[in-house]
């Protein structure tokens, strides 16, 4: 199967790979996926005084589309706030990334982790978690 | 040195020129149908046919009339499975088969069990080889046949063949092998093997695809398939059908050369295989898949734990390898030899396969080491599973997010 320009792009050249201090209180982390399924992504942002995302990294097991699907995601959270981050769609990433049919759980994966590190970044912060709708998987 | 490097030979392998030399004539003069009997045309293409039989018979020890012709190794596997199924079925109904074959026979074997069919699928050791304990425990008066792999496709180990085929012989059941990545790479004699029947395919030797062999013993004892294909008749009635004229020459010339070089091209082969298997081994947290004394000479099945093999082969992009990795299926399940040899998932989606041939040299294979140490280091850098590794964490005590 062929990659698409993009996925290649962010593949070759991966945008914020490296780690956050996960035990700051303006450090969220969401560690998703499983090394059985061939997939696994962590992904941190830090968060500022009001609200917005000011770093985020991540660093990704997986194939290329899961690579180049995390990548793009810190690339769209950086300076986002925290509930802009929320309304980030994986198919959003599916559309920017072209992402064929059988690689459509990789942007599901980005998403469960932009959601599941704001999330630890709430608790954290002594915010309720957000309710997430159930896995696609 | 020409990028990118193949080295996928268990896949398919690229045409010796020699072989399509032996072909072209067939293509344009020597046109003629090999069932024609009454002009030089026909005598012309049956002329080409026979050499091709008599080389496919010299390589692999039988006589020129065991040689059936077929369209490839899946049909060569699905005419004896399902032929002496057919043919035996008031002897028995009990096949036997291991976990690791090749689809061809897997799903040629579910299919005989909806048409009644008893198939006992042997799990292998650790090593990739069976258990001959477990094939003799499982070996019943309704046993009718017993169908191993030579040498696995995925890893390269060799069964022992000969033990195999004499526990199916005492009792009274024939032996079949897919040999399909073993014949021309390694001896193999369906005498001194004791096999009965053996299918092979052309285009794994350097010949051409769409053509390969189904052998049926003739004596001691006779073995009949029947027919899956009724038509003219071709091939002693077992597989009707105008013979691929040109892809036979192909296939014999194929053997040919394959026989004449075999010696030296193994010991060459699994030098290099070695060189490249011992480099990439040393790397912190590699494994060597499958038995490594028992097996062909130039496939290598490594494990880069951490990486995941679809990634790491988008690293690799001026090699052409493949992976156990299959996370462009559906089912995002890895490969069913390696869980089979009792591979974790993730040690399974880890895995590259190496597979060199007669156009490998020791530069690409220089070359091949060092982009793959270099790929590898690279998602192990983005690798949160390296980091938590490097951290010291257990990571089969993490409780990971359903998925």
């Amino acid at each position: 199967m062929a990659y698409s320009e993009k996925v290649m792009e962010h593949y070759t050249n991966p945008r914020n790979v490296g780690t956050l201090d996960k035990d700051s209180k303006s450090v969220g982390t969401g560690l998703v996926g499983a090394p059985e399924c061939g997939d696994v992504m962590r992904l941190q942002i830090e968060v500022d005084e009001n609200n917005v995302i000011t770093d985020a990294k991540f660093k990704t097991f997986g194939c290329g589309s899961a690579i180049a699907s995390s990548s793009l995601a810190t690339e769209w959270l950086k300076g986002k706030t925290v509930d802009e981050a929320m309304t980030i769609d994986n198919m959003d990433i599916v559309e920017e990334l072209a992402l064929p049919p059988v690689k459509i759980h990789c942007s599901v994966l980005a998403e469960d982790a932009i959601k599941s590190a704001i999330n630890d970044y709430r608790v954290k912060n002594g915010m309720e978690p957000i309710a997430l709708p159930k896995s696609h998987h | 040195m020409e990028l990118p490097i193949y080295l996928d030979n268990n896949a398919t392998t690229p045409l010796d020129p020699r072989v399509l030399e032996a072909m072209l004539p067939y293509f344009t003069t020597k046109f003629g149908n090999a069932a024609s009997r009454n002009h030089a045309f026909g005598w012309v293409a049956e002329e080409g046919v026979d050499y091709a039989r008599e080389q496919a018979a010299k390589l692999i020890g039988c006589t020129e009339k065991e040689i059936i012709f077929t369209s490839g190794a899946t049909e060569a596997d699905n005419l004896g499975i399902k032929g002496v199924f057919e043919m035996y079925q008031d002897k028995g109904n009990h096949i036997i088969t291991a976990t690791t074959e090749h689809k061809a026979v897997l799903d040629t074997c579910k299919h005989l069990e909806k048409l009644g069919a008893k198939v006992t699928y042997l799990k292998v050791q650790e090593d990739g080889l069976i258990n001959l304990a477990e094939l003799e425990a499982a070996m019943t008066e309704q046993t009718i046949l017993v169908t191993i792999m030579y040498g696995n496709n995925e890893i390269g180990v060799v069964q022992p063949i000969k033990e195999i085929s004499a526990i199916a012989h005492k009792y009274g059941a024939l032996f079949m092998t897919d040999a399909t990545q073993a014949v021309g790479k390694i001896p193999v004699d369906v005498n001194a093997d004791g096999i009965d029947l053996l299918a092979f395919s052309a285009h794994k030797m350097y010949g051409p695809k769409g053509v390969g062999v189904l052998y049926v013993r003739r004596k001691n004892p006779r073995v009949k398939v029947t027919a899956q294909m009724d038509g003219g008749g071709h091939e002693r009635g077992m597989r009707s059908g105008t013979l691929n004229v040109p892809g036979i020459v192909g296939l014999g010339k194929a053997c040919e050369l394959c026989r004449l070089e075999m010696d030296a091209e193994a010991a060459r082969l699994s030098a290099l295989r070695d060189k490249l298997e011992s480099a990439l081994s040393v790397m912190e947290e590699s494994y060597v898949n499958g038995n490594t004394q028992h097996r062909l000479p130039h496939v290598a099945n490594i494990s880069f734990k951490y990486v995941e093999g679809e990634g790491l082969m988008m690293a690799m992009k001026d090699l052409a390898v493949s992976s156990g990795s299959a996370c462009t299926s559906a089912s995002l399940e890895p490969s069913y030899v390696l869980k089979s040899l009792g591979l974790s998932d993730d040690l399974a989606h880890s895995s590259i396969r190496f597979g060199l041939g007669r156009f490998t040299t020791e530069e690409e294979i220089d070359y091949a080491i060092e982009n793959t140490k270099k790929a590898v280091n690279h998602l192990r850098d983005l690798s949160p599973l390296w980091e938590m590794f490097k951290e010291g964490i257990d990571l089969s005590k993490i409780e990971w997010a359903e998925h």
